[in-house]
């Protein structure tokens, strides 16, 4: 049977939602196999969190010089597992640290690399959804390993429970890898909200809030919902750029995604397009996201969301 | 310095587009500067300003480097109008169709050559969104990767640049020397509007073309390949309704029949 080696995605010491995606995405293919690129003394703590999806094994690497060389020694470790153990496929999350992994991974094996890929069938064709999610491309790699990252929240993880193999190994990592070095790390602040990128509901807020994001985190809460923003939102100092949806931050595909007091650019609709319901709540009945709603409402969003936020509540007590 | 930023030309972000035969048609659509190049370019000049210019016998040169049809001239002028100095454009008919390995490989031959102390690249070009070449030179030139800048500081004296990375995985200060492949978030700067002044001196400016065998590149073979590609049915028109006072109950009613509660 076919192997298949998955680049475990970490949040702190936690496998990732996204990694039991690319599992489950993996073992349409073959047997998976994850890689665990943990700093020393952290290898076991990260492994025994990959305790759920399609995974026969685990192989860890401890090293610092990944926290402390970043992609560039991650990718080494990566090239190097690929190279011993020749995979049929190698599946990363689609997010900026793994695109880029397999971008220099790729370029230093010559091998094809595929991004962003919504689905990867047993042949590994890959199908993606490019031009602001109005194309759908099938993709495959001609000959050898292919390279392919996902895009988070794409795929129906399994998330059954895994008690996979776990072995220990030790990677040499190049001096070529060492030439950018990182001094300091902040993770992102996590809110009690869930992770944008992960969540089943997202509720945004663009220039239509003028600076308050109220009655669209109480919206979001009644949902248990993330909260987005457009740029004009994040420029305005308004809500951080982390929660920035669109082209230029993050990409999402949720189940439900609610735009309210949003135009539309297609700079934000490259970040939404793929979410599976859009509602759009907007005072101005010519918006151009009204095109994308499932469910619009023209109205001040301030009259819309009080009631709608209670009527959730209501229906969930 | 010898500062080289990297441009792709791009179809009009508003633009329809459409594939042909696997290959995104780029001959019927309007093509403009990747808008996410305009911050890198912006970002060469800042850091060549910041350390003495760089006019005509300056102590920096800003370099554009581009791959890609003849036509691409149109954004490389774009550039130079901005305030580059001089201009590459690789464009030969065995690169049409080149994926990103290709692309890497060639642009980092041509980075090799030129022996520049740092490239700026922008995040993502806007038709291929992929966010990967700047690694894959990085990873081609052996040289430090500091991606996703959303601020770079340079210590020319000592041959060091400091960027803040920005990621969805938080915030790093990574540090690098001379060469290294900077690219840089739209967050960084605001990219100036060429000036009639500037305009009517990139008319006189060299870009100089050249083909793929000058390059010294190895391979133009693509890995991988569409197999096939089709628009996707359009959403369904859904339900607009006006507010009334009731609208937030209706919303909350479709949220409910669609099971989303
Ligand atoms: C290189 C580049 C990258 C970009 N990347 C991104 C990106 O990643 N994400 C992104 O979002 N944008 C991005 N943009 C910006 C994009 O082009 C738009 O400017 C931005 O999305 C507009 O945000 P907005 O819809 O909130 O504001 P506007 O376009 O100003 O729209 C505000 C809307 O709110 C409505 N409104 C006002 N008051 C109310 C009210 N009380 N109730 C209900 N509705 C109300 C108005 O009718 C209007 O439709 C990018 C632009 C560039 C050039
Ligand atoms: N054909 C090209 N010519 C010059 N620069 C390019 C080309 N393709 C990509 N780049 C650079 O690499 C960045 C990322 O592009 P991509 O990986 O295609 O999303 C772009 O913003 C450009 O700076």
């Amino acid at each position: 049977m076919s192997t298949v080696l998955i680049l475990a995605d970490f949040a702190g010491e936690k496998a990732t939602k996204s990694t039991v995606e690319i599992a489950t995405a993996g073992a349409v293919i073959g047997e998976v196999t994850a890689l665990v690129l943990a700093p020393v003394g952290k290898g076991a703590a990260y492994a025994a969190s990959i305790n759920q999806g399609p995974v026969t094994k685990v192989l860890v690497i401890e090293s610092d010089d990944f926290a402390k060389h970043g992609v560039a020694a991650c990718a080494d470790a990566l090239a190097y597992v690929i190279g011993q153990s020749a995979p049929s496929a190698v599946l990363v999350v689609s997010n900026a640290f793994g695109k880029e992994v397999a971008g220099r991974v790729a370029m230093k094996l010559k091998i094809g690399i595929i991004t962003d890929a919504v689905d990867v069938a047993a042949d590994c064709t890959a199908t993606q959804l490019v031009f602001g999610g109005s194309t759908t491309v099938h993709s495959k790699v001609n000959e050898g390993t292919a390279i392919i990252t996902v895009r988070p929240n794409t795929i129906t993880a399994n998330f059954a429970p895994a008690t996979p193999l776990i072995e220990n190994i030790t990677v040499p990592i190049s001096d070529g890898s060492k030439k950018a070095t990182i001094t300091s790390s902040q993770p992102p602040v996590k809110g009690g909200r869930p992770e944008l990128t992960e969540a089943d509901i997202v509720v945004s807020g663009g220039r239509g809030t003028n600076g308050d994001f109220a009655s669209v985190e109480a919206f979001a809460d009644s949902l248990g919902a993330a909260v987005g923003a457009s740029r004009a939102a994040t420029d305005a100092g308004w809500y951080p750029h982390s929660h920035q949806v669109g082209q230029t931050g993050k990409t999402v595909s949720p189940q439900l995604y609610v735009a309210c007091g949003i135009s539309g650019a297609i700079q934000h609709r490259a970040g939404m397009q793929t979410s599976k319901n859009i509602v759009v709540v907007n005072k101005d009945p010519e918006a151009p996201l009204f095109e994308l709603a499932d469910f619009g409402v023209v109205g001040d969003l301030f009259a819309v969301l009080p009631p709608a936020t209670e009527g959730v509540k209501a229906l969930k007590a | 310095m010898k500062i080289a930023v990297c441009i792709k030309q791009v179809p009009d972000s508003w633009a329809e587009k459409k594939m042909v035969g696997g290959l995104l048609d780029r001959a019927n659509v309007d093509a403009v500067l990747n808008d996410l190049d305009e911050y890198a370019v912006e970002e060469a000049l800042r850091i060549a300003e910041a350390h003495g210019g760089n006019e005509e016998g300056g102590a920096n040169s800003v370099t554009v480097i581009s791959m890609g049809p003849e036509r691409a001239t149109e954004a490389v002028r774009k550039a130079l109008s901005m305030g580059a100095n001089d201009a590459i454009l690789i464009s030969d008919a065995v690169l049409v169709g080149a994926d990103a390995v290709v692309t890497a490989e060639v642009l980092a031959n041509v980075i090799l050559k030129g022996e520049f102390d740092i490239v700026i690249c922008g995040t993502e070009s806007t038709d291929a969104r992929m966010s990967v070449v700047p690694a894959m030179m990085s990873e081609k030139l052996g040289c430090a990767q500091l991606t996703f800048a959303s601020k770079v500081s340079v210590d020319p004296a000592a041959k060091k640049v400091s960027i803040t990375r920005v990621t969805e995985a938080g915030v790093d200060e990574v540090h690098g020397e001379f060469p290294c492949v900077v690219s840089v978030v739209e967050k960084i700067n605001e990219p100036r509007y060429p000036s009639f002044k500037g305009i009517m001196a990139a008319k006189k400016k060299v870009i100089d073309i050249r083909d793929f065998a000058s390059t010294g590149a190895q391979f133009t073979k693509s890995w991988s390949a569409v197999i096939d590609a089709a628009p996707r049915p359009p959403r369904a028109t859904g339900v607009v309704v006006t507010d009334d006072g009731t609208a937030g109950q209706k919303l909350v009613d479709f949220l409910s029949e669609k099971k989303l509660i």
